[in-house]
């Protein structure tokens, strides 16, 4: 362990920290904390992923006190960066509702704005995404919203005063990995607020090659909580993000489809 | 038997609690109930009527006959 953790120190020194809305993170991670088997689990996977920022949900209390769901009491908000989300709201009115639901806990002003428009696909509503970012960040949020790969409605949520963008890579949960890197790139290239991949990262590869992108970060749940073992697949994608961050700032070499000998051709014995 | 059906004594209001009608007993604060639902103020944020509640009003503001009350709390999610 102790030589990851000088693999990364290492990385760290060859990137800048990830900033978003005055804030800034030294991992460009961010994890959702649902569907984990244990809450035990869940904190060890994060920790194991070195994000910073966690996503959370805002629900009713379970007054029948069924289930231990209170996520304050298996994670230290001192320990990390809570991103409450506006997950299951299908409308702008519902979205801004959650939001300062949220806010009234008193731990930041940030939201994921999330407004979903479709139960199968889940993806977003981004007419009401934008307009409810419009009110929330005029009401001073650090809105950071959940939109698909869609290079106008990105610009959309900049002008609507977004901390951060959040295109999807693939469906929330599907795992099938960025399937239009040439739209997030775009993305990217046009925004000045930063832009996180969030949703549809399947495993380390797929992390890997959003970060190559050069997106600024990337968001994912499902990843970890359902691989066979969270906190194995935690450390892949701790370090997937970093090989793809480095190799973006790095800049790859042109790829061509013909061969190149990488050893002299002279030289040669007779 | 009042119209409804139920049978109340004069010591207890109905409110629509987290989406449940429930009955509770007349003269509670906000922090009276969370008290005895055994919920730590700092735990959950409190909705009235759908407006959000300051958490230094919870000893100001009295639950009332009709109310609705919302409370949350963070859970795991993506």
């Amino acid at each position: 362990m102790a030589e990851i953790q000088v693999a990364i120190d290492s990385a760290r020194a060859l990137d800048g920290p990830l900033e978003i809305g005055g804030v800034e993170f030294t991992s460009r991670l961010i994890v959702g904390t649902g569907k984990y088997e244990t809450n035990e689990m869940m904190v060890d996977a994060i920790r194991a992923t070195g994000a910073e920022m966690v996503t959370v949900a805002v629900r009713r209390v379970d007054l029948d006190r069924t289930k231990e769901e209170a996520i304050l009491h298996h994670l230290d908000p001192d320990e990390f960066f809570l991103l409450a989300n506006t997950a299951g709201c299908y409308s702008a009115e519902d979205a801004i509702r959650y939001a300062r639901l949220a806010r009234a806990a008193g731990f930041n002003e940030f939201v994921k704005l999330e407004v979903i428009g479709d139960e199968t696909t889940l993806l977003p509503d981004v007419q009401a995404t934008i307009e409810a970012a419009k009110t929330l960040s005029q009401e001073g949020f650090k809105v950071m919203a959940y939109t698909n790969d869609d290079l106008i409605t990105a610009l959309r949520l900049e002008d609507a005063g977004c901390a951060a963008v959040m295109p999807l890579a693939s469906p929330i949960g599907s795992g099938l990995g960025v399937v239009n890197p040439y739209f997030i790139r775009e993305i990217k290239r046009r925004l000045t607020v930063p832009v996180i991949v969030d949703a549809g990262v399947g495993t380390a590869s797929d992390a890997c090659v959003t970060m190559e992108q050069g997106v600024d970060g990337v968001l994912m749940n499902t990843a970890l909580a359902a691989a066979d073992d969270p906190v194995r697949m935690a450390h892949a994608m701790r370090h997937a993000i970093i090989a793809g961050r480095l190799a973006f700032l790095a800049g790859r070499m042109p790829s061509r489809e013909i061969a190149v000998p990488s050893s002299p051709t002279t030289g040669m014995l007779d | 038997m009042s119209e409804d059906g139920v049978t109340r004594t004069s010591e207890h209001i109905r409110v629509d609690l987290n989406g449940s009608q429930r009955e509770i007993e007349e003269g509670h604060t906000v922090h009276s109930l969370l008290e005895s639902l055994e919920i730590h103020p700092g735990m959950v944020v409190v909705e009235l009527n759908r407006e959000i509640l300051e958490r230094d009003s919870y000893d100001d503001v009295a639950i009332t006959e009709g109310d609705t009350i919302e409370l949350v709390h963070f859970v795991g999610g993506g």
